[in-house]
């Protein structure tokens, strides 16, 4: 680059800010076309069954249905992991929850397919029913999968990095504390839509409300049996995705194989409850750290065990196990480390991935137990974080590879702005501050399906006009991955960002990008843009050179011109030099293409948690409670974020506005709660209140004033330097939250949402004398497969686990068959 | 999304127009002013009214008129309500009600007769039809067991109107016209405390207004218990009225929210109060009186024994607004919001 910046580093009005403000967006349920049809699903109203029978034929004899489907259409099953493929678009043979779709009636109208639905007969024979993962782990049988680990659990998994005994057995303290994080949702503002078409030449076109195109084209590919060059997916914008709109949906598979069969349009927007029940939000969490620490505050091993309810199917899950034990050693050095997680099946909708995907959890028990420490040791608990903070350009325990990190700026600035040492326990009684950190990934190191094929491609058109277009598979869903897209091609080649037109999230038209999820866009997305884009920026400065005998080094592309640097009066317009290019090579177009760098971690799991760079975040939040009542509010928080660069500070300053938002949320009252009706009545399992009244999210009045900064530690690995801010900035709040609960009155709640009835429960067991706590009291025995051992890099350790080759042949011997995730090829 | 169910849709000019068309069918003909309790309800097919009796181009109901007090028609919008004057200075109690009644979009359709016909509510009850299916049903809707207490005889769903509790405070009637004339009921005698049969009028009545007596010397206040600042309906609620005299308490009422399928007047928590200065343990003692009576059950959001304690509080900083004390910290933090 040569020059100052134009476009990076600017506070600019995003590219789809005007067609978001004055609705002209077309989401998918904007959609509509001649001849459409609507769909809609029958669910299960059961929880666990055999489906014995389904009778469709008083629903296919209404006038105006068109086509009743069942599980019989749908015998291929998918999923969004390789090794759980574990989904069929409807139910074959068995429901797993309440809201398990089993048939579906396409109509002319959504009310006559309503209708229609009503009149489908099922009759079901009931099974065990699973509520929580202590009876799932105690019952085996009968088993909600035939796949899975054993019984019902889907995945168990143990790592150990060093010798953890030994570390806990020579620390001056160790610390063992039972945390419990409740599972929560996405509520995505749009309810997930979809349109399936049979394009005139018989191929299909899927328009959807998702965010991961390339997976869902994967999938219907496999569901549908067809080939996948003759599908088409469209990613309309989405209304909000945040993790729950990642997964392939039975919704989608749905419409397709109709607008097959019936060669007419069909449409499904599902309705808020339905959106409930996709979930794929956070896993509910049981987690046990054991910290050993020296006296002066250095963590000597951490032995972490986590349990997840994940729900009916698997979803991510197996990624999300490995995520509540991946990141712990990128926020702070510690030197031995083993994890252990287990997730098992129950009779609920399914977890996935909701925004931080799987370490929140985690994130909230190690720092609340940091503040616990911090207590024991009369250390200032932003003090003792400093003195702990990961070393940058290192190789964690776990073989993850820091980068930069700006987290101790992070600490120094929110502890600043925050009046932190004025208040930090030397409030007035009722209110307190609390302080806690985090780190993500920007972008999953390794794809979903392993393969060595890049993450994200950009091509680039540029042509005579002068404008510039920009096609990448990436999908817009509100984070504003458009404008980073335009951002990047414009700063590279001296245009402005209006002048780029992005074409994105279509598989036919644009090089496939992985999709929105992990983080990934900016930096992947961001990284091919550069490529193409200076590839683009060779071609027009290698013919402007010739033409205008000026040597190419000395070619600025500024203020849509190109000239001389050292005569800014010589040179052309961008789209002069565009036409002499043309003129010259013909027709100019260019690619850019990412791969993230290869991991040191060779393990079997350590596909889980590498990234080409790790956002940090610290952030401190004031409380007031009331010592009577348990009331509690949140006036202020104060975040700071390491962003690496900030490409555009307005969009990073509202994906930390918005994480504070959720993790608030998340904090004092997002549950996805389940009820049971008395066991010797009912059987029922249902969600307590699948609707946007009785699920509790905060309003506007209920947010808190919030100061942000921004911290600019440039990754060499990041586009102009830049990291993630979609996930990382929520991680911090909850934790915050609570260590500032105790400040206020000091009562550990050692779980979320921290709600006043568990605050007024703690005050009360403190008043008599009892621990004053609101938490799990224990986790539980599991049976943990065995041990992985790797050393790590300061023992001599090569990233492999020194036991695996052993493990995995006799696995093979015992199972037949080897599980693919994880596994390194 | 989930669709209405077809209805007819009638749209009288008239109170007495109104009355006579729902005398014609009154098992299947339901009245509808803002919609903003009845539409969703039908779309959950809570209720399916096959003819729908419009009441806004009913000129008479949408007037606040001066009366003994103040006459107020059934179809006035909070939001019109909130704004008036008269109401806010003479009612405080009432404009704090309405104003945190949903939302500003709500309370713009919703109107103050809706609010006091409120359906009650029930987190086993305000569910879509196939999320019902999911538990056979309850009792107030196509089932047979009370899901809150499956022993109980009555169905258990909650009084969760606002402004009802309050209006009773403020010792309000209102007027209800049928085909066969118009009569005049104290909204103490207007509900009832039972979770399908919850209020007194009969199937062919129209409220017409809402009448509240002078307010001259009367205080009045209304703290409200909800998760957020906005949206949610109460899980428990205290409305108080009070005459004083200095501190001296002349006559006082006070009316628990959300605590029952009706709203419960703390007639023992009054008696104790009356005659008595209102110092701090006088109203302690009130409000733990109060808060006897009240019987929250495990069908709204929060726990129920943390909500029964919340009464307790409610009471307490009710009574000690209309003593005059400076609130506004307090109710900003438990509403979010200055009223």
């Amino acid at each position: 680059m040569t020059g100052a910046r134009k476009v990076v580093g600017q506070p600019r009005r995003r590219v789809d800010g005007r067609a978001k403000v004055t609705g002209q967006t077309r989401f998918a349920d904007d959609i509509m076309l001649p001849r459409m049809l609507h769909c809609r699903l029958l669910r299960s109203t059961v929880p666990h069954a055999r489906i014995v029978r389904i009778d469709t034929a008083k629903a296919a004899a209404l006038e105006g249905v068109h086509l009743v489907l069942t599980g019989e259409s749908f015998p291929i099953a998918y999923g969004i992991l390789p090794v759980s493929h574990d989904e069929h678009a409807l139910c074959t043979d068995k429901v797993r929850f309440v809201g398990d779709p089993v048939a579906a009636v396409i109509a002319r109208d959504e009310t006559t397919a309503e209708q229609a639905v009503n009149l489908i007969e099922v009759e079901y024979e009931a099974l065990r029913t699973y509520a929580t993962p202590l009876e799932s782990l105690a019952h085996p049988e009968p088993r909600i999968h035939d796949y899975g680990d054993h019984g019902n659990v889907h995945k168990a998994v143990s790592l150990q990095f060093g010798d953890v005994d030994a570390a806990l057995g020579d620390a001056d303290h160790v610390f063992d504390d039972v945390f419990f994080f409740e599972g929560n949702t996405h509520l995505p503002l749009e309810q997930h839509a979809s349109v399936a078409v049979k394009d005139p030449d018989g191929k299909l076109v899927l328009y959807s409300s998702t965010q991961t195109p390339h997976y869902l084209h994967r999938a219907l590919a496999k569901a549908l049996a067809m080939p996948a060059a003759h599908i088409r997916v469209i990613a309309t914008p989405n209304g909000g995705g945040f993790g729950g709109k990642s997964d392939p949906f039975n919704h989608e598979v749905v419409v397709a194989k109709a607008a097959l069969i019936l060669d007419r349009p069909v449409k499904i927007c599902l309705n808020r409850e339905e959106v409930f029940y996709c979930h794929r939000g956070r896993h509910p969490v049981l987690m046990r750290f054991r910290t050993g620490v020296t006296s002066d505050g250095k963590i000597t091993g951490l032995d972490l065990q986590t349990l997840l309810d994940g729900g009916a199917y698997g979803s991510y899950g197996v990624a999300s196990t490995f995520y509540t034990g991946a990141l712990q050693t990128v926020t702070y050095d510690i030197p031995k480390y083993r994890f252990r997680g287990c997730r098992v099946f129950t009779n609920k909708p399914p977890c996935g991935p909701k925004r931080g995907h799987g370490t929140p959890q985690s994130r909230f028990g190690q720092e609340v137990q940091l503040d616990k420490i911090a207590e024991r040791l009369q250390k200032d608990p932003a003090e003792l974080r400093l003195g702990i903070v990961a070393p940058p350009d290192s190789l964690t325990a776990n073989y993850l590879r820091i980068g930069t990190i700006g987290l101790a700026d992070c600490i120094r600035k929110v502890v600043q702005r925050s009046d932190w040492t004025q208040k930090f326990r030397k409030l007035p009684l009722g209110r307190g501050v609390g302080l806690a950190c985090s780190s993500y990934l920007s972008g999953a190191g390794m794809p979903i399906n392993w393969n060595d094929l890049p993450h994200s491609g950009v091509q680039l058109k540029l042509d005579r006009s002068g404008g510039v277009t920009a096609f990448c598979g990436a999908t817009e869903i509100g984070q504003g991955s458009d404008d980073v897209l335009v951002a990047m091609v414009a700063e590279v080649l001296g245009i402005d960002p209006f002048d780029v037109r992005a074409v994105t999230g279509d598989t036919d038209l644009t090089p496939v990008d992985l999709g929105s999820y992990s983080s990934r866009v900016t930096l992947m997305m961001g990284n091919a843009a550069i490529q193409a884009a200076e590839r683009a920026r060779e071609i027009l400065a290698t013919a402007v050179s010739a033409k205008l005998e000026i040597p190419k080094d000395r070619l600025v592309f500024a203020d849509r011109r190109v000239f001389d640097s050292q005569d800014p009066e010589k040179g052309v317009t961008f789209q002069e030099a565009v036409i002499i290019a043309e003129t010259k090579v013909g027709t100019i177009g260019t690619t850019g293409s990412y791969k993230p760098p290869k991991s040191p971690a060779l393990f079997k799991g350590g596909g889980v948690g590498p990234s080409p760079t790790y956002s940090y975040t610290a952030a401190v939040v004031e409380v007031e409670v009331d010592p009577e009542t348990g009331w509690i509010a949140v006036p202020r928080v104060w975040i700071a974020h390491d962003i690496g660069c900030a490409l555009n500070p307005t969009l990073v300053r509202g994906q930390v506005e918005g994480s504070v938002y959720m993790g608030i949320g998340e904090a004092l009252m997002e549950e996805q709660a389940f009820r049971r009706l008395p066991a010797r009545l009912s059987n029922a399992l249902v969600h307590k209140f699948p609707s946007m009244l009785e699920y509790k999210s905060p309003t506007s009045l209920d947010m808190p004033e919030i100061f942000t900064d921004l911290i600019e530690h440039p990754d060499p690995n990041g586009p102009f330097g830049a990291k993630e801010v979609g996930q990382g900035p929520l991680l911090p709040i909850m934790p915050a939250v609570a260590n500032a609960v105790y400040d206020a009155v000091g009562v550990r709640v050692d779980q979320v949402p921290i709600t006043p009835e568990k605050i007024l429960r703690a005050l009360q067991a403190k008043a008599d004398g009892k621990p004053a706590r609101s938490g799990p009291a224990s986790f539980p025995d599991i049976a943990w497969p065995e041990t992985l051992h790797v050393r790590p890099p300061w023992e001599g350790g090569d990233g492999r686990a020194s036991n695996e080759p052993e493990r995995k042949s006799r696995r093979k011997a015992e199972a037949g068959v080897e599980a693919k995730v994880g596994a390194r090829s | 999304m989930m669709r209405l169910p077809d209805f007819r849709y009638r749209a009288p000019r008239t109170v007495e127009d109104a009355a006579a068309w729902l005398a014609e069918e009154p098992a299947t003909a339901m009245l509808v002013a803002g919609g903003t309790d009845l539409l969703p309800n039908m779309k959950r097919r809570q209720q399916t009214p096959t003819t729908l009796i419009g009441l806004r181009s009913v000129a008479t109901l949408g007037e606040i008129a001066n009366g003994d007090g103040l006459s107020i028609g059934a179809g006035v919008t909070l939001s019109q309500l909130i704004n008036d004057p008269r109401v806010r200075a003479g009612y405080p109690g009432l404009y704090q009600a309405a104003a945190q009644v949903a939302t500003p979009h709500l309370r713009n359709m919703g109107t103050i007769g809706g609010n006091l016909c409120l359906d009650t509510r029930c987190t086993y009850y305000d569910q879509n039809y196939e999320w019902r299916k999911s538990i056979d049903f309850c009792m107030k809707k196509d089932g047979a067991t009370c899901w809150v207490a499956t022993s109980s005889p009555k169905c258990l769903a909650v009084s969760s109107s606002d402004t009802a509790p309050m209006l009773q405070a403020l010792a309000a009637t209102v007027t209800l016209v049928s085909a066969s004339g118009r009569r005049v009921v104290p909204l103490s005698d207007f509900f009832a405390n039972d979770g399908m049969q919850y209020l007194t009028k009969l199937p062919g009545e129209v409220m017409a207004s809402v009448s509240l007596p002078d307010a001259d010397g009367w205080r009045s206040a209304y703290w409200k218990l909800r998760r957020r600042g906005a949206f949610d309906f109460p899980v428990a609620a205290a409305a108080v009225a009070a005459r004083l005299d200095g501190r001296r308490v002349d006559d006082v009422r006070i009316v628990l929210g959300a605590v029952a399928s009706r709203p419960l007047a703390a007639t023992k928590a009054e008696a104790l109060l009356k005659g008595q200065s209102l110092d701090d343990e006088v109203i302690a003692m009130a409000a733990k009186a109060a808060a006897e009576i009240a019987k929250p059950m495990d069908n709204t959001d929060f726990e129920l024994v943390w909500r029964k304690k919340m009464v307790h509080s409610l009471v307490t900083y009710a009574l000690q607004e209309v003593r005059g004390d400076d609130m506004r910290e307090r109710r900003v933090r438990i509403a979010r919001q200055l009223l």
